[in-house]
């Protein structure tokens, strides 16, 4: 057994104390040079620099604007980008917070052990903190092969780590968005039409008539071109039809709201599918040119009526024939959205699967108003050999039967795969962690502990002394994305767009740019092959200009738009010849692969557990001002909200004699209980069955000088997970709480010391 | 201007958007968002709604000032001068709408419109930011003005009228 | 259920959860305002009748309270300015709509004239006083000669003065709770009752306490006639009026005005008086500083519960 890695709070490395404000030393009202720093200033009088947001993976462009004391004052949208049109959402308008956030990581800082066995953070040089990751890299590729590291990876910045990664040999290199996220609907997606459904999503809202949000709740969910759209829309009448069990955003602004019970849309789906079948209300032109399996999915859900789903779901057969003719009265302009974070219940793949025959039923894939053909410009990559070629992956870890239909690296398959096990002579002995805090994204919080006590070494690079941090051996610090290039961002959309990143300001503290992080130990590891370049400027510009442009043009814009190569955003339109990526090369209703592989090729409903008596079932989502935790301590965005609350129905609270505030603490159906008390919302917008929170809060890293402490983290409770038997993915919806009204650590140890 | 409370998702964006537009200092604001909920599950309503400083044409604030650094300025925008104002108070005790705060600093501070970006023809920096566009910024009396085509053909109210203030903020419903 | 709440924490210090920008010295100011135009008012009504002799306290030794009360409320007053260094604004402008500004205006020209006053009645009091300048000796037979008219003004502006401790509030229509003209005749009323009650307190002549505790009598009566109609306004009034009286009927004021400023500082004084006035013994010192001690809680409890009464949310 290794030496138990200790949660070191970064503050025990004591990065000094923060700079003593000049404000303080002022006498208030006599502040008179200062006093023009207090004022707007006007866009004219500032410096513009192109970004694109880091703040959530929706990355929008935008510019930042430095004054002329070299203050960063703001970030204002680039109008010519498609992600956002010139307006970011709350989180990106605070990114500043990020940079001038006064709890960054500001120095490379080294595990070590003091004689009394006391471990503590001691800060250290880059030149000795990455000697220190290239020599532990080195031992590890010789003692057991360079695919015994594992990279996780969760952001821009990581592009080039990834990169690293592979030259030094490995190809596990993961990240918490497939398999606590997207995989289940990329998977479904793929099994039936041969593609996915990408990022940003290929959705067009802007034309629809129609969108129907199953969870997906958008507006809180602040993705930007998707509200955009949505709002848009709303505004030329489309019909919005929001499934979700809590009276969402969406919800209030929806036409129908189906207040389903939790756990149970299959059975909503497949009504859906039978009364659009029965009634005929399908694009039969579409089917007969495309589909494949029209006749097997008739028989499959003859008896899925409303009135059987009524059963289940607990919305009225009326409403559920309503909403059928709703959506198929705006065909093929309809969107049954596929929502993103969808591993909820186990059974995501199927349900994603559903939502893509629903939509097929519907004619709306590849058309105005449903789904539309992305495109995307491809970045030649400057000149490297190629990667040196695996022996192994992380699927050798497990039996050959296991994830069948995966398709990404699985971030919790990875931390299974480093916990040791006697059967395997294979597993994982380092991690790289670049911008994911594993603590708050992935489940069963134990396993992944238990995962890291067992590595040989634990780097992790950051921009925040954040739960992961903590458990790091060598921490590097970041430098956030308003202080560095990053790859060019170029994602699939209606049009090619690229969008440049570059430094709006020096890098604060001792912090470096990602790039600059992978090239260093590209180097000490023998690998400068693969980074030929002297600086990403020079590889930037190399790019830019393959594809007709240059550096210094994208300085000046930001954003470029390329012209289509093809006409066919809508490529289904005409009821064109087209081959789909699939066995068949049809639209699979009935999915060959998944009946190959031995899964269910038509979706079926499962039930799933239900809370025991004085539990509830525990959901959660995102607050539009907040993205994961990872803004909970940035001051512009800590000050529209500091803490989340655990909404809970008044009956509920009645029955508990909960009030508005009060502070509860949180015990699961395995008996973990929250790490600090959460303040109860009483709220009608909540069902009785279940409890809300805002994922993100609940931090425990006292460095954290705001969001410490602030919140209960929903991470935690999260100890039971339901795994997708098709592709992994972890469902996390099936956990049940019941509530404390007193501290139960109170005469033990003391959390909030 | 106009907030259109059919499309506001109370994401607060118009919040820190003026945050950093105008400097306000943490732990102060010009404009915040109020949710509103009525009604019982399944049965529920809400409303968000983007709210500040009302501009009112009868505006209190202006009235009790006893220096005059509360002032209307051009264009019916209500004002304070820092540099007159003795944060004496009695202009927030007099807004119905606590939409002013005492500044750190001193001075009593609320929002500008942004007249600094009004004056140069831009909208002000919330109407520019807000993702649902539910921001309507302009000049009432002109028929093409973005308020005016927001307005037209909308049912729409504004906040605590029995208060007396004439309030310039108009609630889209 | 109805739920209203800030989607973003609103957390203004000072303004939320309820407003709470003007603290004790405001209430203070307001307090010490109303006394010395109780006092004053009094001095001057006793002058123009020609009862300068027979009410002693009244006229000539009462009034030193009144400059010590104006100035220590201007201190509190510049006290509770958050940016004092530009304080000299005020006197840059004459704002007639605003209480506020006429307030600091009329203090301008009542506290000098307080001085005067005092000070004009310096050698009667403390034979021996002496000027030691000339000037100031002419000044003050001049002042004495021309007492009457004096006293006219500080009338006039004494009344100005305690109406507006009243006005400085009832003028925010913001605040449900003062937005009420009643206000200004009570701040009035209870002012001249204070004012009374300082000088019961000093005075040591039977026949002057005597006169004294009548008009402080149907003052009393009189302010407590107004205080019911503050209530049957409100609770004929608005829901937000009718939220502003429920502060005082079962709400978190209830104790504290019914029991400290309308028994203890009205009713059970009054009644002592009219037992004094009857010939029963009472301490003299007791009635007065019921008095005063409820005037002052009156101003306290005004001042922090109408911030708390609010339009909206
Ligand atoms: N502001 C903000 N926006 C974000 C993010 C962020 O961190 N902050 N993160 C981004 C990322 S990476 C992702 S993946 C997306 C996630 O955003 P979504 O894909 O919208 O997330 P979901 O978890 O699917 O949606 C949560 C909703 O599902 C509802 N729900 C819970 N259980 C059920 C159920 O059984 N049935 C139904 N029909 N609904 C249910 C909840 O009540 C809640 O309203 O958000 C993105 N946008
Ligand atoms: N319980 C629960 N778990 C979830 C979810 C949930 O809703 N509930 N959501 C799931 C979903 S949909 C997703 S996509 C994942 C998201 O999971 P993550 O991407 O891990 O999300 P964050 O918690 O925001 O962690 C981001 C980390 O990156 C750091 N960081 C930010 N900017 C930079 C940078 O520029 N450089 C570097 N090096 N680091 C940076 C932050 O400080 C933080 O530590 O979580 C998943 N897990
Ligand atoms: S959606 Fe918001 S947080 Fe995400 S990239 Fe765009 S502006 Fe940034
Ligand atoms: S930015 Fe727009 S949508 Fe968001 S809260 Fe403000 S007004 Fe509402
Ligand atoms: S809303 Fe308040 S601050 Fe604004 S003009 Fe009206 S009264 Fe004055
Ligand atoms: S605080 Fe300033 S702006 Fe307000 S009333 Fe007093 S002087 Fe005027
Ligand atoms: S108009 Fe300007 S000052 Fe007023 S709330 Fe909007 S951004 Fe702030
Ligand atoms: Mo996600």
């Amino acid at each position: 057994m290794k030496t138990r890695r200790q949660f070191i709070k970064i503050s025990a490395a004591g990065a000094g104390a923060a700079a003593l404000g000049l404000h303080t030393l002022n006498v208030k009202g006599l502040s008179l040079f200062d006093s023009n720093e207090q004022e707007p200033v006007s866009d004219e009088n500032m410096k513009a620099t192109p970004t694109y947001c880091e703040v959530c993976f929706w990355k929008c462009a935008g510019w930042s604007y430095v004054d002329k004391k070299k203050n960063l004052r703001k970030i204002i949208g680039n109008k010519e980008d498609p992600h956002c049109q010139g307006r970011l959402c709350p989180r990106g308008t605070g990114g500043v917070g990020m940079y001038n956030d006064e709890d960054r990581l500001r120095t490379p800082l080294i595990r070590e052990i003091d004689k009394n066995g006391y471990q503590y953070f001691r800060k250290a040089s880059w030149e000795e903190a990455l000697n220190l990751v290239a020599s532990k890299m080195e031992k590890l590729r010789k003692d057991y092969g360079p695919e015994s590291l594992a990279l996780f990876s969760h952001g821009t910045g990581g592009k080039l780590m990834t990169h690293l990664a592979k030259a030094y040999g490995t190809p596990n290199i993961t990240a918490p968005s497939f398999a606590q996220c997207r995989g289940p609907r990329e998977v479904g997606f793929t099994a039936t039409y041969g593609e996915g459904v990408l990022s940003p999503e290929r959705t067009d809202i802007r034309d629809t008539k129609c969108l129907v949000l199953i969870g997906s709740h958008i507006g809180e969910n602040m993705h930007n071109g998707q509200i955009q759209e949505m709002s848009q829309v709303l505004d030329n009448g489309a019909t919005i039809i929001t499934v979700d069990p809590r009276f969402s955003t969406a919800a209030s602004h929806s036409k129908y709201w189906l207040p389903i019970k939790p756990a149970t849309d299959l059975a909503l789906l497949l009504a859906w599918i039978n009364v659009i079948i029965e009634e005929k209300l399908y694009d039969e032109p579409y089917l007969k040119k495309y589909a494949f399996g029209f006749d097997e999915l008739k028989a499959h859900v003859k008896d899925k009526t409303p009135e059987w789903a009524y059963g289940i779901t607990t919305i009225e057969p009326e409403v559920i024939r309503r909403t059928a003719r709703e959506m198929a009265a705006a065909a093929p302009s309809v969107i049954v959205h596929p929502g993103r974070h969808v591993t909820w219940y186990g059974d995501d793949t199927q349900r994603s699967r559903a939502i893509a025959i629903l939509n097929a039923l519907l004619g709306s894939w590849g058309r105005r108003g449903g789904f539309y053909n992305p495109e995307k410009v491809h970045l030649p990559n400057y000149p490297y050999p190629p990667y040196p070629k695996p022996k192994r992956s992380w699927r050798d870890a497990f039996p050959k039967d296991k994830y069948k239909l995966v398709t990404e690296v699985l971030s919790s398959g990875i931390c299974y795969a480093s916990i040791p096990n006697p059967d395997m002579d294979y597993r994982m002995h380092g991690w790289i962690v670049y911008g994911t805090n594993l603590m708050a994204s992935l489940p069963e919080q134990q396993k992944t502990l238990e995962a890291i006590h067992n590595l040989d070494f634990l780097v992790v690079i950051d921009t925040m002394p954040m739960d992961i941090t903590g458990y790091a051996d060598v921490v590097l610090p970041e430098c956030t994305y308003l202080e560095r290039y990053d790859p060019i961002r170029t994602s699939p959309h209606r049009e090619p767009y690229i969008a440049l990143r570059m430094p709006a300001a020096k890098p604060k503290y001792d912090t470096k740019p990602g790039w600059w992080i992978a090239k260093q130990l590209a180097h000490k590891l023998g690998l400068d092959d693969y980074f030929k370049w002297d600086n990403i400027e020079e590889m930037l510009d190399w790019q830019l200009k393959k594809v007709g442009s240059s550096l210094e043009e994208m300085k000046r814009i930001g954003v470029k738009k390329f012209p289509r190569e093809y006409k066919d955003l809508y490529n289904l339109q005409g009821l064109p010849d087209y081959e789909f990526n699939t066995n068949t090369g049809k639209i699979e209703l009935y999915s060959t692969e998944l009946a190959a592989e031995g899964f269910e090729p038509l979706p079926d409903y499962t039930h799933h557990p239900e809370p025991p008596e004085g539990y509830y079932r525990l959901n959660y989502g995102r607050a539009p001002m907040h993205t994961f935790s990872r803004t909970v301590n940035n001051h512009n965005l800590w000050d529209l909200k500091k803490e989340n609350n655990v909404w809970v129905n008044p009956k509920v609270a009645d029955l508990w004699e909960l009030k508005n505030g009060q502070e509860v603490w949180l015990k699961n159906q395995d008996g973990i209980i929250s790490s600090f008390p959460v303040k109860v919302r009483v709220t009608e917008r909540i069902r009785w069955d279940s409890v809300y929170m805002v994922h993100g809060f609940g931090q425990t890293d006292t460095k954290l000088t705001r969001a410490f402490g602030h919140g209960a983290s929903d991470s935690e409770l999260v100890s039971k997970i339901y795994e997708d038997p098709v592709m992994g993915g972890t469902g996390m919806r099936s956990n049940f709480v019941t509530f404390l009204k007193e501290n139960p650590r109170k005469n033990r140890e003391e959390v909030k010391a | 201007m106009a907030i259109d409370t059919k499309k506001c998702v109370g994401c607060s964006d118009c919040v820190v958007a003026c945050q950093t537009e105008n400097n306000v200092p943490h732990g102060y604001c010009r404009d915040w968002i109020v949710e509103n909920v009525s009604g019982t599950y399944p049965v529920v309503e809400m409303e968000f709604r983007s709210e500040r400083c009302n501009h009112c044409d009868n505006a209190p604030c202006v009235r009790c000032c006893p220096t005059g650094a509360s002032h209307i300025a051009e264009g019916g925008i209500v004002l304070v001068t820092h540099d007159e104002c003795i944060g004496c108070g009695a202009c927030i005790e007099s807004c119905p709408y606590d939409a002013r705060y005492p500044h750190p600093d001193g001075y009593v501070d609320k929002c500008t419109f942004c007249i600094h970006r009004v004056e140069k023809g831009q909208n002000p920096a919330c109407v520019d930011v807000c993702p649902t566009h539910c921001l309507h910024f302009g000049d009432l009396e002109d028929p093409n003005s973005d308020v005016s085509l927001a307005m037209k053909d909308r049912k729409w109210r504004v906040l605590a009228p029995e208060a007396g203030t004439k309030p310039q903020l108009y609630f889209l419903m | 259920m109805k739920e209203e709440i800030f989607a973003s924490g609103r957390h203004i210090p000072h303004i939320d959860p309820y407003l709470n920008i003007w603290h004790w010295p405001i209430a203070l100011y307001l307090f010490l305002g109303g006394l010395a135009a109780g006092i004053l008012f009094f001095a001057g009504y006793f002058v123009v009748k020609g009862k300068e002799k027979e009410m002693p306290a009244t006229v000539k030794w009462a009034p030193i309270i009144a400059p010590i009360a104006l100035v220590i409320g201007l201190l509190a007053l510049f006290y509770d300015l958050h940016h004092k260094l530009y304080f000299w604004q005020l006197y840059t402008t004459i704002r007639f709509t605003s209480p506020m500004s006429w307030g600091a205006w009329t203090l301008m020209a009542i506290t000098p004239l307080s001085f005067v006053w005092v000070a004009s009645y310096m050698k009667e009091m403390f034979p021996g006083w002496d000027w030691k300048l000339k000037i100031l000796d002419r000044f003050e037979a001049w002042v004495i000669e021309n007492r009457v008219p004096f006293a006219w003004i500080m009338m006039v502006l004494s009344i100005i003065l305690g109406v507006y401790t009243g006005i400085l509030l009832s003028a925010f229509n913001a605040r449900p709770l003062w937005n009420t003209s009643i206000l200004g005749p009570l701040f009035l009323t209870s002012g001249l009752s204070t004012g009374l009650a300082a000088i019961l307190w000093i005075s040591k002549n039977e026949h002057e306490r005597k006169t004294i505790s009548r008009i402080d009598l149907v003052l009393i009566l009189v302010e407590l006639f107004f205080i019911v109609h503050l209530f049957m306004g409100f609770l004929a009034g608005t829901a937000v009026k009718n939220e502003a009286a429920a502060l005082f009927l079962g709400g978190e004021f209830t104790v504290t005005f019914w029991v400290f400023v309308v028994i203890l500082g009205l009713v059970f004084p009054a009644t002592l008086e009219a037992m004094e006035l009857r010939g029963f013994h009472v301490p003299a010192w007791l009635p007065p500083l019921l008095i005063l001690f409820g005037g002052l809680v009156f101003r306290f409890v005004m001042v922090d519960a109408g911030q708390i009464t609010r339009f909206l949310y």
